[in-house]
């Protein structure tokens, strides 16, 4: 009962035992501190140093991983306590306790709570209860790779504990107990939440039926599903400015705005890296609005544009608003479906006869059977044929392969930045310009927005 | 101490049930909460829970359930490994190794007065939302640097913002529970808040929003432990996907053909794919070790990326169903916050909890870079939707646009420097 603080998200650096081992860790001494002598301490040169040899990384990165567990609080520096800086210098530090680590979370208390118990069992044998036997065994399983870091921490607890005076150490002996038994942790769940029987009966129903259904489901060859990763990268690999540059430069380096420029939806003539796209798959063609234009026109040509126009209304169905289903349900009926309608669709008659069933109670996904069907239809044949075409050919020759910009002579005059018309803007113009607003700051004369 | 986590939210008993613990938000300036009834996601109306447990036979005891479950998990592992013939290092020996990466930042958008939580690309490649801690929500044109909106939230933690794919609104919230819908308006004066559109409720705190393919729907996640799936006009509740048995932390939509299905990733450690017209969870992938805090696709569709608290980032192929490559390094210790794949999806770019983004090699498994300059986590992380720069937002108030090459850096700052809100955590 009662409320516990937890912390979301919190960063929780995974702790490290290796770090405190004698023999592979840092290596620890004795440090002068002034004129007294500091017990297990380690220098801010032998942390750098330990960083990059264990972890096979740069100075840098060992650096500011270093810094980070000092600023974490899972080293503390010993003069000077207040700056929470690793120093690659003489410095002295020290490995914070378990206890006090920043990670309040599932892992840590995991930890606490076996130290706690190994000190129980340490001080006097026999004297762990049955839950906190099986406990025991469970999280000596479980985390059975940091066990001797587990008993050297209980050791040092109960060394440090009997230095006390004998009312203080029953006191705080009572402390951490009653804080155990209140915070019991429930080592067997995965879950890091208390569930009561009620809902773990719920959660373990649910999951035999997620695990029946996958049981069910065909899996591919990882042969063939890795490979189509290589062929995919391949493929784009020209694509992807990230990786080959683009051209004729990378508007943020050069803060010259022609890649976008040359790119819109309105252009002229497009890029030859733009229609090569069209020819990696159908979605890519769909996807870029000029290769769905290039696309209907060349279906004109073939008396099939009632596809497309199908397919473009089924999207429009299943993305547009609620309220305006029952009207395009009606609309595309009317249009593609309806016997004898102006742009009747060739469906297979067991879809169709679905379909129109459907239709007697339209929702947003009545049209997707059919919406497949003719999607498949395109892929697998008007789509190839259309690569093959004179139409696609000529477009891929007369596309433009631009040059690449020199760079300037003078590279410290920088280029001015210019804005471009916000999304919003221009479609507010169109629908001004629908109204016949006329007077008002459109700014969307020029063909040189940046939109897709 | 240095930066802490702490949301301020407190672990109290559900207002329906009071068994399951569930998240409440308390406001960080102490000032009373108005009463929000927070469930479970057992009690939410809408839970598959009680429904499943109709078929439940009334002899079967929890140990029995649960060793069936076991049984059957143990059985799908050994399906999973029946197929698995190759591993992706072995398939990527062929690839070209990488070069070396020499990413600058080119950009630095200054002007958020606390964490930056999360930002979106609209689709004219140059223009960012992004959103803060201390509820500011702005739109960046991010080529000019110049702030084009900004919207005060009546919330803190904005934990989630998204570009409409017209560039006419953006959808943001958080620890209101809310998905707001801003259109966004071109005359300056207008107050943006007086336009706002209140989509999503859900009964915790929102973690992600994405708008499907047009403006008119939008897909949320929740620390409830559901997604859900609106009409922005009217606000209606088009669909819900129960399954995570704690906070969903992110989601992303599928770019496949069919359009129909997207991933989640949760605070129980598994990554659900669902269907978008039944609710159904179809593929469910468990083999992280903590917290799943962002999923991003593969351009292709055919697999996800995973980033989480356990350090590692993940490659789950969804034809082989099992998870084909971790990104992991012993020295990396720190929670991946966020990641996102360059255009052709070789590399993957993932934000860490340390400070850090590490570019990894997604065919060969190898860290291909590591990039400093945040002073704080980075929480998250994109790239723009042609592939020319990605842009990372951290908790040190600022986001950075990168790219590849050489080049002269510039950074433009914009006004004065803002003070830092201190981190405030509450006890109870």
């Amino acid at each position: 009962q009662g409320c516990n603080t937890m912390t979301s998200r919190t960063s929780s650096p995974l702790y490290h035992p290796t770090m405190t081992d004698p023999d592979m860790g840092v290596k620890m001494r004795n440090q002068r501190l002034l004129i007294t002598v500091i017990p297990h301490a380690m220098t801010g040169n032998d942390v750098i140093e330990w960083l990059i040899q264990k972890y096979n990384i740069t100075e840098e990165e060992a650096r500011h991983l270093g810094g980070l567990l000092v600023q974490y609080g899972y080293i503390y520096p010993l003069r000077d306590p207040r700056s929470l800086l690793l120093r690659s210098d003489d410095s002295p530090y020290r490995f914070q306790t378990p206890y006090f680590w920043t990670s309040s979370r599932w892992p840590a208390s995991e930890l606490d709570y076996a130290i706690y118990l190994a000190k129980k069992n340490i001080r006097k044998q026999g004297e762990l209860v049955d839950y906190e036997k099986e406990n025991y065994s469970i999280l000596h399983k479980r985390i059975n790779h940091t066990w001797d870091f587990v008993v050297m921490q209980a050791r040092e607890q109960l060394r440090a504990s009997k230095q006390r005076r004998k009312a203080d150490r029953i006191v705080l002996e009572c402390q951490e107990q009653a804080y155990w038994l209140i915070n019991k942790p429930c080592v067997n769940m995965p879950l890091y939440y208390h569930y009561t029987t009620t809902i773990l009966l719920r959660y373990y129903y649910y999951t035999t039926i997620i695990h029946r259904r996958a049981l069910g489901r065909n899996r591919v060859k990882s042969s063939i599903c890795l490979e189509s990763f290589m062929k995919y990268s391949e493929q784009y690999l020209h694509h992807d400015p990230i990786m080959s540059g683009c051209l004729p430069s990378n508007p943020w380096i050069s803060d010259d705005t022609s890649h976008w420029t040359i790119n819109t939806d309105m252009v002229g003539t497009p890029t030859r890296l733009r229609v090569e796209r069209w020819s990696f798959s159908f979605m890519e063609l769909l996807n870029d609005s000029m290769g769905r234009r290039e696309f209907m026109i060349y279906l004109e040509k073939e008396f099939s544009a009632e596809n497309l126009c199908f397919w473009v209304a089924c999207e429009d169905l299943r993305h547009g608003e609620s309220s305006k289903i029952i009207l395009k349900v009606e609309e595309v009926y009317k249009n593609f479906l309806a016997p004898g309608a102006a742009r009747w669709v060739n469906i297979d008659s067991k879809t169709m006869e679905r379909t129109l069933e459907g239709i007697k109670r339209p929702h947003r996904f009545i049209m997707d059977d059919a919406q497949m069907h003719i999607y498949f239809l395109m892929k697998k044949d008007s789509y190839p044929r259309y690569l093959k075409s004179e139409l696609y050919k000529n477009m891929l020759a007369k596309a433009i392969v631009p040059q690449e910009t020199k760079k300037s002579v003078f590279p410290f005059m920088r280029r001015q930045r210019h804005s471009s018309p916000s999304p919003a803007m221009v479609t507010q113009a169109t629908e001004d310009d629908g109204k016949a607003k006329g007077a008002g700051p459109t700014g969307t004369s020029s063909t040189t927005n940046s939109q897709i | 101490m240095c930066d802490q986590t702490f949301l301020a939210i407190t672990f109290g008993p559900c207002d329906s049930c009071s068994e399951n613990p569930v998240g409440r938000q308390s406001r960080l300036d102490g000032r009373s909460q108005r009463a929000t009834k927070n469930i479970c996601s057992c009690c939410s109306p809408f839970c598959p829970f009680p429904m499943a447990c109709q078929g439940l036979a009334s002899g079967e005891t929890l140990k029995s359930l649960k060793a069936e479950s076991e049984t059957l998990r143990k059985k799908l592992e050994e399906e999973r490994k029946k197929l698995h013939d190759v591993e992706l290092e072995k398939v990527a020996e062929k690839a070209e190794a990488l070069g070396e990466l020499n990413m600058k930042t080119r950009r630095t958008l200054k002007g958020h007065g606390n964490k930056v939580l999360c930002m979106d690309w609209c689709k004219d490649k140059r223009r960012i939302v992004s959103s803060s801690q201390d509820g500011k929500v702005i739109v960046w044109d991010a080529f000019t640097t110049n702030k084009e909106h900004a919207v005060t939230m009546p919330t803190t933690w904005v934990m989630a913002c998204a570009y409409a794919p017209s560039g006419c609104a953006i959808a943001c919230g958080g620890l209101d529970n809310k998905c707001s819908v801003y259109p966004l308006s071109l005359d300056k004066d207008e107050n943006l808040a007086a336009k706002k559109k209140s989509v999503a409720m859900h009964t915790n705190y929102l973690s992600g929003c994405t708008f499907t393919n047009s403006d008119m729907q939008i897909l949320t996640s929740s620390g409830d432990g559901t997604s859900a799936l609106w009409d922005v006009e009217s606000g209606q509740l088009l669909q819900s996907f129960h399954g995570h048995s704690a906070d969903v932390l992110t989601l992303d939509l599928a770019p496949s053909e069919t359009g129909n299905t997207f991933v989640s990733g949760g605070s129980d450690k598994k990554a659900n794919v669902w269907d978008l017209r039944s609710g159904q969870n179809v593929q469910s992938f468990d083999t992280h070790d903590s917290d799943i805090n962002c999923v991003k696709y593969y351009p292709s569709g055919d697999a996800f990326a995973s980033a989480s608290d356990d350090s590692t980032c993940r490659l789950f192929d969804l034809r082989a169903d099992r998870e084909v490559s971790i990104y992991s390094k012993d020295s990396i210790m720190f929670g991946a916050a966020s990641v996102d794949f360059s255009l052709s999806g070789r590399l993957l770019f993932a934000g860490y909890n340390d400070y850090t983004i590490n570019v990894w090699d997604v065919l060969k498994g190898t860290r291909v870079a590591i990039l400093f300059g945040h002073e704080n986590r980075v929480s998250s992380l994109r790239v723009s939707p042609d592939g020319t720069a990605f842009c990372s937002g951290s908790w040190d108030n600022t986001l950075r646009v990168r790219q590849e090459g050489r080049g002269v850096v510039r950074e433009l700052k914009q006004g004065g420097t803002t003070p830092y809100l201190k981190n405030i955590f509450l006890f109870n």
